[in-house]
């Protein structure tokens, strides 16, 4: 279970562009679930998720991963966090070129001192299962759009993590790709993973794969109709 | 747990050779202009470690004392009575004439050094010469038993070689020739009753400079020199932080400089944008660091390992080719002559802080900015 207790986050604090990011959001995710937060661009989605995955510290209020509050943890126990239970699939995918598939699905896993051999075996079973162990040993670059999104989705889980975190992820798929997206989100929620997307693209939003949509907008968790959806989704499915 | 540090510092290593593989062209572009400053810098260093020593044998057995006559501030002959005063001075033990000098051959375009031991005697006799080593092998010879001189009239003068000797120094013996009395006298149409210089010998080591200041009292025309002034002078002279290696060392440390700055100003935006995808898949600022560190590592030591090895054969096998138009004088002057390696871990210790140690900081110093900001801005594409 992920909670957030009155977390706002400010940019540029003190500064004439100083930007309300979000705005004391309390909010409570379950564990094993698919979370869409919905809302425009600049609504607080993005920001949202980096505090819940430790890329960054609110400016106030608690974060709380199942009973361990997170908020006040040095950056290294952070890192660790971010590394161990988290994996991230991020809007422009990010994957290193000049690097193969292979390599780039192994970046997580670098700093884990495994066996090279281990490491290998675990990438390789990832890549048979996104069906892109043929491409292992070729550069990055040379892949299409759904390829380069399948090589992310294995590289956020190298390390088993059991969040997994994605950014707006089908911003840059067509509509095939992006039902292939959720089908392949809707297998890790069956593996008992807890899944958590930004997104406006109604094929994530409406997918019957999807928990619960969290609304959003300047900042804020919506407490209008919206909110209501929300709760009505969440108890009319797994809450 | 050590096994698994161990693995993790291994797999950063394994990333960081692959990350290395990716700008192979920009890379190796940087290798080669990095081996050109450590292979200059190590020329610079060999060179004139080598040379002081070169320098030090050559003085070893060189007189404690030598006198010259001045004339108008030049160097003039001597006349062979000045040696009955300074025998005459307490503390000499003895004291004889040298008759040497310097002739040009237009084959080989090199200075040869002639001299006659009058005194001791080389058991020469007239007709034969004694060659250094490194004589025969530059001497516009036509074949290896005799050489051809012009002498002062401009008629030719045939001398044969007795015998080839060869000494701890090179530089010594590259250039000198040995030659009976008579022979110098007709090439150069030496005057009878006098000598190049004269050699003194002192009894007790301490009183040489008292020696030297009586002989300089007693014949006021003369300059005694003492083998500790030539000795001080040399070892400034091809010192590697004095003289003309200092700038050819200059010259290096700059271009490293430029190196160096090119890199510390900045990392291009793949660079950043590839820290970032590191810090937000869970690499720690340290992780990255290390990794930029091995990549460093691994350039810089390709980089040292081979202009070390190219600086080495290029002063002792190749007789420091490259630098002979910086020393002008010296490469002109004397035929070419191959240099003892000498060089000790310290002259390689410097070498390698002159040159991996600034390269390694310029390096680190932007990596550590890039590596400390945080990684959400990965999330919000700014990077």
């Amino acid at each position: 279970m992920i909670r957030l207790v009155e977390v706002s986050k400010v940019f540029h604090q003190g500064r004439p562009n100083e930007t309300v990011a979000l705005d004391n959001i309390s909010i409570t995710l379950q564990r094993g679930l698919v979370t869409v937060f919905r809302g425009p661009s600049g609504s607080g989605k993005t920001t949202l998720l980096s505090l819940i995955g430790c890329m960054a510290r609110p400016s106030s209020g608690r974060i709380w991963l199942g009973e361990r509050e997170i908020t006040s943890l040095p950056e290294r126990f952070l890192t660790e966090l971010r590394r161990r239970t988290f994996g991230f699939v991020f809007q422009q995918v990010f994957l290193i070129s000049g690097l193969t598939v292979l390599e780039n699905v192994l970046l997580p896993a670098h700093p884990l001192g495994l066996r090279w051999s281990e490491m290998r075996r675990k990438a390789s079973q990832l890549l048979n299962r996104y069906n892109i162990q043929g491409k292992a040993g070729q550069k990055v670059e040379w892949l299409s759009g759904g390829e380069a999104q399948r090589v992310a989705i294995a590289r956020a889980l190298i390390n088993d993590p059991p969040i997994i975190i994605a950014d707006e992820p089908t911003a840059h798929l067509d509509s095939g790709l992006s039902r292939e997206f959720m089908n392949t989100i809707a297998a890790l929620k069956q593996e008992g993973k807890t899944v958590l997307i930004a997104s406006h693209d109604p094929i994530v939003c409406d997918s019957p794969f999807v928990d619960r949509v969290v609304q959003m907008r300047d900042g804020r968790i919506l407490e209008t109709g919206e909110q209501l959806k929300e709760a009505e989704t969440c108890l009319g499915k797994n809450l | 747990m050590m096994l698994r540090w161990i693995r993790r510092q291994l797999n950063l290593l394994d990333f960081a050779l692959f990350s290395l593989r990716r700008r192979k062209a920009r890379n190796l572009a940087l290798v080669l202009v990095y081996t050109l400053v450590v292979f200059w810098l190590g020329s610079v260093i060999f060179f004139s470690r080598a040379m002081q020593n070169q320098a030090g044998k050559l003085l070893k057995d060189s007189p404690e004392i030598l006198v010259q006559r001045l004339c108008a501030g030049r160097h003039e002959l001597i006349p062979l009575e000045y040696l009955d005063q300074i025998r005459a001075i307490r503390g000499v033990q003895q004291a004889r004439e040298r008759l040497w000098g310097y002739y040009y051959d237009p084959g080989s375009q090199a200075n040869y050094t002639i001299m006659v031991e009058a005194s001791q005697g080389s058991g020469l006799e007239p007709g034969w010469i004694m060659v250094g080593s490194g004589v025969l092998r530059s001497f516009a010879a036509k074949d290896q038993e005799s050489l051809t001189f012009r002498s002062y009239r401009g008629d030719f003068l045939r001398l044969r070689v007795k015998e080839v000797f060869s000494s701890d120094s090179e530089l010594l013996t590259s250039d000198l020739i040995l030659m009976e009395q008579g022979d110098f006298k007709k090439l150069f149409g030496f005057p009878e009753g006098f000598a190049t210089d004269l050699v003194v010998e002192v009894r007790n080591p301490k009183e040489r400079s008292t020696v030297a200041e009586k002989i300089a009292q007693s014949l006021p025309d003369t300059r005694p020199i003492l083998r500790d002034e030539i000795l001080r002078t040399y070892q400034a002279l091809f010192d590697w932080r004095g003289g003309m290696a200092l700038m050819l060392l200059i010259s290096a440390v700059l271009a490293f400089l430029i190196l160096a700055w090119d890199k510390a100003t900045g990392l291009s935006a793949d660079e950043k944008k590839e820290i970032g995808i590191l810090k937000a898949t869970g690499w720690e600022t340290g992780d990255v660091m290390l990794l930029k560190a091995l990549e460093g590592m691994v350039l810089s030591l390709s980089a040292f390992l081979c202009g070390t090895l190219f600086a080495y054969l290029h002063v002792f096998h190749f007789s420091w080719i490259l630098m002979a138009p910086a020393l002008r004088g010296w490469a002109v002057l004397y035929p070419r002559f191959p240099l003892d390696p000498s060089f000790g871990p310290g002259d390689l210790a410097v070498l390698f802080f002159l040159t991996v140690a600034p390269y390694t900081v310029a390096t680190m110093v932007p990596c550590w900015k890039a590596a400390t900001t945080d990684p959400d801005r990965v999330m919000r594409g700014q990077i």
